[in-house]
C-alpha cells in the first residue's frame, strides 16, 4: 500500500504538481506513514529522477523548477508532523542568498536558489537590494553554512567585498562559506574579493555549493 | 573617404514581412490588457505622482500602476516620430527618420581582450577611452554606446568618466545605459549642455541619449526611471530597453516574450510623455530566448533573430525610433558562432529599417570586449549594407552594349563598362581568398587582420581634440558629484 504511495510520490514531484504533492503527504500523514520515510522514500526519489534528467540534458528548467516547487509543498505539509516527533530532514546545509544593497537583479539568484532547494540545500531567500548587516544578521540566525550573493551591475559588484570584509572583522569564516555570481562577476573578481567560489550560472552553484559543505560526492 | 564619414544604411531596395498588420494589431491590444490588468512596477516616487496625475490606477505601497488604454495610446502620440542625434561634431548628427539604420559600439562589458598582450582582463577608463578613438576612425560606427566599465573610477561618478572619456576621444554622438541615478543624471545633463554650448542648443542638437534597461518582467528600476525624467525635461533622447528572455523573464513563446517587453517599453515611454510632452524617445529592445538547460542569457540563436526583425514593426506601430540590440553571441572567441549570431541578427534587424543597432565588439553576451570582433563586425555590417542596396535594374546595368561586344566566349575584363562599375563590386577586408597554399605558409586568418587594424588605428588616429575648458568644466561636474 504504501509502496503504491510512494510512486505516487515522486510522480507528483516529477510532474511538478504541487496540488498533488500536497494531497499525497496530507494522505501519507493520515495512513500514520513516518514522514522521513515519506520524504526519503516518496518525494525524494522523485527529485533525483528529474535531477538526473536535467543532469543528462534530457530535463528543461521549467521542469526542474516545477519539481523543486512541487517538493517545497511537500516538505511544508510534512515538516510539523517531523516536529512533532523531534526529528529532522537531512539536508545538504543552509543557505542565506541575497542580491546586495543597491541592486534589484534576481532572476539569477532565485533560479539558484530553486536549484539549491531541489538539490537538497535549505534555502533562504531574502530577496533584492540587502545591506550587509541584514545578510549576514540572517546567516547567523539560521546557521547557515554558506551566503550566497548576486549583483548584475559593476557599482553593486563591490558590495559583495563589503560584505566579505564585514565577515572576515568579525571572524565568522571560514565557517560560513561564501559564494559569488552575476552577469559582470568573473573568477578574477570572486578571486580578488577572497570569496570561496564562484559560479557563472545555477548548474554551476549547485556543484559549487556541494564542494564548499564537503559533500561534493553527494 | 575622410575620417569624419559615417555609413549608414539608407534607401533599402530589400523587404521583410515579419509580422503582418493584423499580428502587429493583436501584440499591441495584449500589451494595453497587460498594461491595464496585470500593470507595470514604477519604483519612484516621481513616476507614481505623474500616474497618479494623469488619472492612472496607482498602488503607491506596491508601485504598481495599472492604466487605461487610451491614456497609454494618447501619450504615445505625442512622442516625435522623427529627429537627429547630435554629435560633437554636427557633421555628424544622425537622422532618426526610418530611412538611417546607424550602428553604435556594443555595451556594457566588464572585461576586455587586450589588444597587445591578447589575454582577457578586467576593464578600465583607458580601454573606455580607446575604444572611442578606434571607433571615431571607423565609418562603421555612426555613435557610441560606452562599451565597458571603467571599474579603476568611484563608483558613485564611474558614469560620467564614461562619458568624458568618449567625449574626449571622438567627435561622434554618444548613448549610455550606465547614468540610472539622480546625481549622474543631472551632471550628464549638465555635461551635455556644456559641449552643446547651452541648454537651448542641446534640445536642438543633443549629444547624449540615455538608455535604461528595464527590469523585467513587468518593472523598472527607480534610479532608471529617475535619470530618465531628468533626461527627458532637457530634451535629451530617451529610450527604454526590454531584454525579455523567453522563459525565464518573458513567456516561453516568442508572442507573449514580445508583447510583455513592449508593455514595459511603452508603459515606461508614455510615462515620459506624460511629464514632458513631446520629449524625444526611442524605444530600445533586446529580446532573446534562454536556454532551456542552463538558463543563461547570452543572446544569439533564431529567436533573437526574429525579434531583431519583429520590434521594429511594433516600434514603427509607435512612429518611434528603435534601438536593437544585434551582434549578441554567446561565442566565447571570434568564431564561427560569432559571425554567424553576428550576421543574421544584423541582417534581420537591419532590412526592417531598425534606427540605431547595438553593437559592435562583443563576446560571451555583451561581456567581453574584442577589437579584433569590433572589426569583423564592421565588416558583416558593411556586407549587409551592400546587400540592402539590392540589384538595381536599368539600362545601364544591363549592360547590353558590353554583351554585344564580348559576345560568345571572351571575357568582360577589358570593358569600359567594367571600368566604370567595378567599384560596385564588394571589396572584403577579411574575408580570406587567397590561394590555399598562402594561407598554409602564413596560417593567419581574419582574426589578425582584424586585430592589426584596430592597432594601425590606435597607434595613428588622432581625434579633432576637445576644447580645454569643455574638459575643465567636465572635470569640475564629476568631482563635484564624487564629493556628495
Amino acid at each position: 500500500m504504501s509502496d503504491e504511495l510512494f510512486k505516487q510520490m515522486a510522480q507528483s514531484i516529477i510532474d511538478g504538481d504541487s496540488d498533488l504533492s500536497t494531497e499525497l503527504a496530507q494522505k501519507s500523514i493520515e495512513m500514520n506513514i513516518p514522514p522521513l520515510d515519506a520524504i526519503t522514500k516518496g518525494f525524494v526519489i522523485g527529485v533525483n529522477y528529474i535531477g538526473d534528467q536535467f543532469g543528462a540534458g534530457e530535463a528543461f528548467l521549467p521542469e526542474l523548477v516545477m519539481a523543486g516547487e512541487a517538493m517545497k509543498a511537500a516538505v511544508a505539509t510534512l515538516e510539523p508532523e517531523l516536529l512533532k516527533l523531534g526529528e529532522a530532514r537531512e539536508t545538504m546545509g543552509r543557505v542565506v542568498l541575497a542580491t546586495v544593497e543597491g541592486d534589484i537583479h534576481e532572476i539569477g539568484k532565485t533560479l539558484v536558489g530553486t536549484m539549491l532547494s531541489a538539490s537538497g540545500f535549505e534555502v533562504t531567500d531574502l530577496g533584492v537590494d540587502q545591506p550587509a548587516d541584514k545578510i549576514i544578521g540572517k546567516a547567523l540566525e539560521i546557521n547557515a553554512s554558506i551566503i550566497g550573493m548576486s549583483a548584475l551591475l559593476t557599482t553593486t559588484m563591490v558590495r559583495q567585498r563589503e560584505v566579505i570584509e564585514e565577515m572576515d572583522k568579525e571572524g565568522l569564516r571560514p565557517k560560513i562559506k561564501v559564494m559569488v555570481g552575476g552577469a559582470p562577476i568573473t573568477r578574477e573578481w570572486a578571486t580578488k574579493i577572497k570569496a570561496d567560489g564562484y559560479s557563472e550560472d545555477a548548474v554551476g552553484a549547485v556543484k559549487l555549493a556541494k564542494e564548499l559543505v564537503g559533500k561534493a560526492d553527494v | 573617404m575622410s575620417h569624419k564619414t559615417i555609413k549608414t544604411i539608407s534607401d533599402p531596395k530589400l523587404k521583410l514581412e515579419v509580422l503582418t498588420k493584423e499580428e502587429v494589431q493583436k501584440i499591441h491590444e495584449a500589451t494595453l490588457h497587460i498594461i491595464e490588468n496585470v500593470g507595470v512596477r514604477f519604483p519612484s516616487k516621481r513616476a507614481l505622482e505623474v500616474w497618479q496625475a494623469n488619472g492612472a490606477q496607482v498602488d503607491f505601497e506596491k508601485k504598481i500602476v495599472r492604466a487605461k488604454p487610451q491614456l497609454i495610446e494618447d501619450a504615445l502620440k505625442k512622442c516625435p516620430p522623427k529627429y537627429d542625434l547630435g554629435a560633437r561634431d554636427p557633421q555628424q548628427n544622425l537622422p532618426l527618420d526610418g530611412n538611417h539604420v546607424c550602428l553604435g559600439t556594443d555595451g556594457c562589458g566588464v572585461e576586455i581582450i587586450d589588444i597587445d598582450t591578447r589575454k582577457k582582463r578586467t576593464s578600465v577608463l583607458q580601454d573606455v577611452r580607446d575604444i572611442a578613438r578606434v571607433a571615431d576612425a571607423t565609418p562603421e560606427v555612426a555613435f557610441h554606446w560606452v562599451p565597458l566599465s571603467a571599474q579603476d573610477t568611484p563608483v558613485e561618478a564611474r558614469g560620467l568618466h564614461e562619458l568624458q572619456a568618449v567625449w574626449e576621444n571622438s567627435t561622434k554622438h554618444v548613448q549610455t545605459e550606465s547614468i540610472y541615478n539622480v546625481h549622474e543624471a543631472k551632471a550628464a545633463v549638465e555635461m551635455a549642455g556644456i559641449l552643446a554650448g547651452g541648454k537651448e542648443e542641446l534640445r536642438k542638437r543633443p549629444v547624449l541619449s540615455l538608455m535604461q534597461c528595464t527590469a523585467p518582467p513587468l518593472g523598472h528600476d527607480g534610479g532608471s526611471l529617475d535619470a530618465a525624467l531628468i533626461a527627458a525635461e532637457a530634451g535629451i533622447p530617451t529610450g527604454f530597453m526590454t531584454m525579455s528572455a523567453c522563459l525565464t523573464t518573458g513567456p516561453a513563446t516568442m508572442a507573449g516574450t514580445l508583447a510583455v517587453g513592449n508593455a514595459e517599453v511603452i508603459a515606461a515611454t508614455a510615462l515620459l510623455q506624460l511629464a514632458y510632452p513631446g520629449a524625444p524617445v526611442f524605444y530600445a529592445a533586446a529580446q532573446t530566448a534562454s536556454d532551456p538547460r542552463l538558463g543563461v542569457y547570452t543572446g544569439g540563436g533564431p529567436e533573437d533573430f526574429l525579434f531583431g526583425a519583429a520590434t521594429n514593426v511594433l516600434a514603427d506601430f509607435y512612429n518611434i525610433p528603435l534601438s536593437m540590440g544585434s551582434f549578441a553571441t554567446g561565442a566565447k572567441e571570434p568564431n564561427w558562432q560569432a559571425g554567424l549570431e553576428g550576421s543574421l541578427s544584423t541582417f534581420m534587424a537591419s532590412v526592417v529599417m531598425s534606427d540605431m543597432l547595438l553593437g559592435v565588439g562583443f563576446l560571451h553576451g555583451s561581456r567581453i570586449w574584442s577589437y579584433a570582433e569590433m572589426m569583423m563586425d564592421c565588416e558583416i555590417f558593411s556586407i549587409i549594407h551592400k546587400m540592402m542596396q539590392g540589384i538595381v535594374v536599368n539600362e545601364e546595368t544591363l549592360a547590353l552594349d558590353a554583351i554585344a561586344a564580348v559576345g560568345p566566349g571572351g571575357h568582360y575584363l577589358a570593358q569600359k563598362h567594367s571600368r566604370n562599375h567595378m567599384r560596385e563590386i564588394f571589396l572584403p577586408k577579411f574575408l580570406d581568398r587567397r590561394p590555399y597554399t598562402q594561407w598554409e605558409e602564413k596560417g593567419d586568418d581574419a582574426r589578425d587582420w582584424a586585430l592589426e587594424k584596430a592597432r594601425k588605428i590606435l597607434k595613428e588616429h588622432q581625434p579633432d581634440p576637445l576644447d580645454e575648458k569643455i574638459g575643465s568644466e567636465f572635470e569640475r561636474i564629476i568631482k563635484s558629484v564624487e564629493k556628495q
